[in-house]
């Protein structure tokens, strides 16, 4: 992602509120949430747009580590956030609106987790 | 003092094509809380990327929903290309162009029926689904499917229009056009329809940039941005500008749509006419390694596409961000305070795919 009209900044997940405010005071807008299933960890990828502009903050969080809610920034955001926990069994802090894992109806509990903690072999 | 109750919404409903649950907290006739449940026909599709060879996940992509479903396989196809450094033949560029605008014209005409149905006007959503025939035979004439295509690949296009069928697609258009104004002033001018629309849901542009929302909902509030002009595929080469409301209701969701028929219509003469010759595919060696994420703008407006590539034939990961998704968090807001007759017509004016929120 390495285009004039698109940007990715790797931020540390405890100044991920920090930068989130700091966007929202300049104008951008949440586009979208990602979570990606690394071999031993999660990468979070937050996409925010201002016009035509796009910029990602990034950060990598290992199993069961807590991320937190930036849906008291951008109210939107808690749908994304609900859906990463559902999938992907990333415990988001402070959500807005926490739907505790009822937002999807999977059959297997969070299906994009980890293989180490499908394993039960990931932090307690 | 009122009491509280709780209507079950969906996942059946006449309004809903396809299935979600949404429980209404009601006091009295008014909405106060909205919990939706969704999940009924998630599929793990995005999972499914690191079992399939990233050359046969196009037909998984598009398989995604079955309105937009050239634009997901195309966006998937895009995303690959650009990591592989694969520059598309201009040729390709215009015919994805062209049959993205003609899905356009199938999804609004669809949805245009579905919203006839919603407030009973049988005969108005049998127009509209009539008019969409049309549409759906040029699909089955170029591509030789009516819903899924499958002429996508990583590098181009498998299949060419010749300049015949072009001209000829213009021309049905020219009739198309005729027939879309008859249809369009009885949603936009006739005074039991508009009883429907206006004033209900009504979205500020703040609140439509605050929420992130998407596509015609979004642009029904005022703000005139549209993912085209990112200039991808022929785009850049086209003469448009986004279609605006002010009004951010119901009636303006659906205006913004009608003129976006003509729109479309419009860019697809445009491209007709400026379409080069050439190839329509170029060959492609190795595998992709590296990520990038691509925008479109869908029927429903801006989708995002990512892709993850480690130099194998499968994919790390694939997500996308559909434009309904975006949209649902404000559907959420604007239904509380509505009454709940006032709530299909809020559900359907944000045009609500499903399929491409679960995936």
């Amino acid at each position: 992602m390495a285009e004039s009209d698109r940007q990715l900044l790797e931020v540390r997940p405890e100044a991920l509120l920090e930068k989130v405010t700091e966007l929202k005071t300049r104008g951008y807008r949440l586009v979208q949430i990602c979570s990606t299933t690394l071999k031993d960890c999660y990468e979070m990828t937050y996409s925010f747009s201002i016009e035509y502009d796009l910029l990602n903050l990034r950060f990598t969080v290992k199993a069961g580590e807590k991320v937190p809610s930036i849906s008291h920034i951008y109210p939107s955001a808690y749908f994304y956030e609900n859906e990463i926990h559902d999938l992907f069994g990333v415990p988001i802090e402070f959500m807005t609106v926490d739907y505790k894992g009822r937002l999807y109806r999977t059959a297997v509990k969070a299906p994009y987790k980890l293989k180490q903690e499908e394993e039960g072999g990931g932090p307690k | 003092m009122s009491t509280r109750s709780v209507v079950p919404f969906g996942p059946h409903h006449p309004v809903l094509p396809e299935p979600i649950h949404l429980d209404l907290v009601l006091e009295d006739e008014k909405v106060v809380d909205v919990i939706p449940s969704i999940g009924f026909i998630h599929r793990g599709l995005e999972k499914l990327v690191e079992k399939r060879d990233f050359r046969d996940f196009v037909y998984v992509a598009e398989r995604m929903c079955g309105i937009c479903s050239f634009m997901h396989g195309m966006s998937y196809c895009e995303a690959v290309e650009h990591i592989m450094g694969v520059e598309l033949p201009p040729r390709a560029k215009y015919l994805r162009t062209i049959w993205c605008e003609l899905s356009r014209l199938h999804s609004h005409l669809l949805w245009l029926g579905l919203l006839a149905d919603a407030f009973g006007f049988e005969s108005l959503f049998m127009q509209c689904w009539r008019l969409r025939e049309k549409i759906l035979d040029m699909f089955e004439a170029s591509t030789g499917g009516r819903l899924i295509f499958s002429v996508n690949k990583i590098g181009g296009q498998r299949r060419d229009m010749d300049n015949a069928m072009l001209h000829g697609f213009v021309e049905k258009l020219g009739g198309l056009e005729e027939d879309l104004k008859g249809i369009t002033s009885t949603f936009l001018a006739n005074s039991a329809v508009n009883s429907r629309l206006k004033g209900v849901g009504y979205m500020t542009k703040k609140m439509a940039q605050e929420y992130g929302v998407a596509g015609p909902f979004m642009r029904a509030s005022g703000i005139a941005r549209d993912t085209r002009k990112l200039g991808y595929d022929a785009y850049g080469d086209l003469n448009f500008e986004p279609i605006t409301s002010t009004e951010g209701d119901c009636y303006a969701r659906t205006q913004v749509r009608v003129r976006e028929l003509f729109q479309s219509i419009d860019l697809i003469r445009q491209a007709v006419a400026k379409i080069p010759e050439g190839p329509v595919a170029v060959p492609i060696r190795g595998f992709p390694k590296g990520e990038y994420m691509v925008r479109v703008e869908q029927p429903r407006g801006e989708a995002i596409y990512y892709v993850k590539a480690n130099g194998t034939k499968f994919l790390d990961r694939f997500r996308v961000r559909t434009p309904t998704f975006a949209n649902v968090p404000a559907m959420i807001e604007l239904m509380k305070g509505c009454r709940l007759s006032e709530i299909p017509m809020l559900i359907l004016t944000i045009d609500p795919c499903v399929s491409c929120i679960e995936r």
